[in-house]
């Protein structure tokens, strides 16, 4: 584990910028559409449209960090992981709060009702929900607390985010082309781990 | 282009008509692109001029008619009309056209005329969007014949005093307004008159969410969207949604008839 001084060194840091910066590039989006008022005729659907989406993008992009760092033979995209899960987490809340709102009017009866009679919403809830420990458990008192139940437990983000991408499918009525790509790019990063994981296992060393 | 147009019906109570722009750029008409935005964007490329009709079927006096002498016998009539999409959400529109009954009754259906089927243009030319579509084209659409001959059903030309936009079904279109959108079939080239119960297209694709009649029914749910409420465009909270869309007048049209089943 690095020090406090070199977790602050220069590449870290640009890292950490890119980070940020595209975590809060939905929120940049937002902010222009609304103050011009070019959310469209639907405003609270492109809402919910755009929130999601870009929650599912970062954790895509959560999950490419391991085969980044096997490709870059560097640590910070392991170092910035951490930071794109809970902005996806947090870009999930607000498109789950947006539905809640407008949609349900905060009524846990149609709540209810759309978790049993509506498969994509089932999908999406559950995806939610295996996040919430996750994002609870990100620290790093967590981290120590837990030890390697703490890794087996943060693999759970492999069904969300696999959850999030059926959501997306289960949601479109016939043109399945853009949520094909996300579940397209989920089955590139999962191959990409387990490869890796075959690729690493002979190196092991024997008992 | 202005529509001249002579009688005049509020038929959506005193509820405010959707803007324009609302209505001319948030479109379902897939053989176009499948996002909102993309009709308005593309279907600048169909050709709505000359439009020729072709009546067949059981019928006296079938017929291929130019659009200009489908509409010379009657006057054009506005009527504003609400309209409900089964993704739950909703329009007001000033429809320009005539009356379906009385147009479709020129063409003197026998008494095998049971159904009447309609079908959109379908042109990968002029619709080079439509094979990502997932549909089975052309876009087919029916009415069961005591329906299309109801008062309320109306063949569109014109909104809001003017030629419809391609995107919302130009040069002629139905408007069923106690249905779900997708009932109301766009740009449509041939209506035939028919004994069995014809094919629909969203019905081909899902039959579980899209059954033949498909009247606006808060009480049948549907496996994506709950028909309960709707979000009227310009609004941010859900409304109620009512009965036949709020046309009772239909309901004899389905007197004994288990809508749950026939949904």
């Amino acid at each position: 584990m690095a020090d406090a001084t070199s977790a602050w060194r220069r590449p870290l840091l640009y890292w950490r910028l890119a980070a940020w910066a595209i975590a809060l590039l939905p929120a940049v989006h937002l902010a222009k559409w609304i103050a011009q008022a070019r959310l469209g005729p639907n405003p609270v659907e492109t809402l919910e449209h755009y929130t999601g989406l870009w929650g599912l993008r970062l954790l895509l992009l959560c999950l490419a960090m391991t085969p980044l760092r096997k490709i870059t033979q560097r640590s910070e995209p392991i170092q910035i992981r951490r930071l794109l899960g809970l902005w996806a987490f947090a870009w999930l809340c607000v498109h789950f709060s947006i539905y809640l709102t407008f949609d349900l009017e905060w009524s846990p009866v149609q709540l209810a009702e759309d978790l049993v009679k509506r498969t994509y919403i089932t999908l999406g809830f559950v995806g939610w929900l295996l996040l919430l420990p996750l994002a609870i458990t990100s620290t790093r008192g967590w981290q120590r607390r837990l030890k390697r139940t703490w890794s087996r437990l943060h693999t759970l983000i492999y069904a969300a985010a696999l959850l999030g991408g059926l959501h997306f499918f289960w949601l479109v009525k016939s043109d399945v082309r853009e949520p094909l790509v996300y579940l397209a790019l989920y089955g590139l990063l999962m191959a990409a781990r387990i490869g890796g994981a075959i690729l690493r296992a002979p190196k092991k060393p024997t008992p | 282009e202005p529509l001249k147009i002579g009688k005049q019906s509020k038929l959506a109570g005193d509820e405010t008509v959707t803007p324009f722009e609302t209505v001319s750029t948030y479109n379902n008409y897939y053989e176009f692109g499948t996002d909102k935005e993309d009709p308005s964007r593309n279907a600048h490329t169909l050709k709505t001029r000359p439009w020729t009709l072709s009546v067949e079927g059981e019928c006296e006096a079938p017929a291929q008619v130019a659009l200009d002498d489908l509409l010379k016998p009657a006057a054009l009539e506005e009527r504003i009309y609400r309209h409900r999409c089964v993704e739950a959400w909703s329009i007001v529109v000033p429809w320009v056209g005539i009356p379906l009954g009385e147009t479709l009754k020129r063409f003197k259906p026998t008494s095998k005329a049971k159904y009447v089927a309609f079908e959109t243009i379908y042109d990968k030319q002029q619709m080079p969007e439509a094979r990502w579509s997932g549909l089975q084209l052309p876009y087919v659409e029916g009415l069961r014949i005591d329906e299309a001959m109801h008062p309320l059903a109306f063949l569109s030309v014109g909104m809001y005093g003017k030629t419809l936009p391609n995107q919302n079904g130009a040069p002629l279109r139905l408007t069923v307004p106690w249905k779900y959108g997708f009932k109301s079939i766009k740009s449509i080239v041939r209506i035939r008159f028919v004994e069995a119960m014809p094919p629909t297209t969203w019905n081909r694709l899902q039959s579980s969410e899209y059954g033949f009649y498909s009247n606006v029914n808060p009480q049948v749910q549907h496996p994506r969207w709950s028909q309960r409420s709707e979000r009227r465009l310009g609004e941010l909270f859900k409304r109620d949604t009512l009965m036949f869309n709020g046309y009772p007048e239909v309901a004899s049209l389905y007197a004994g008839m288990d809508l749950k089943k026939f949904y």
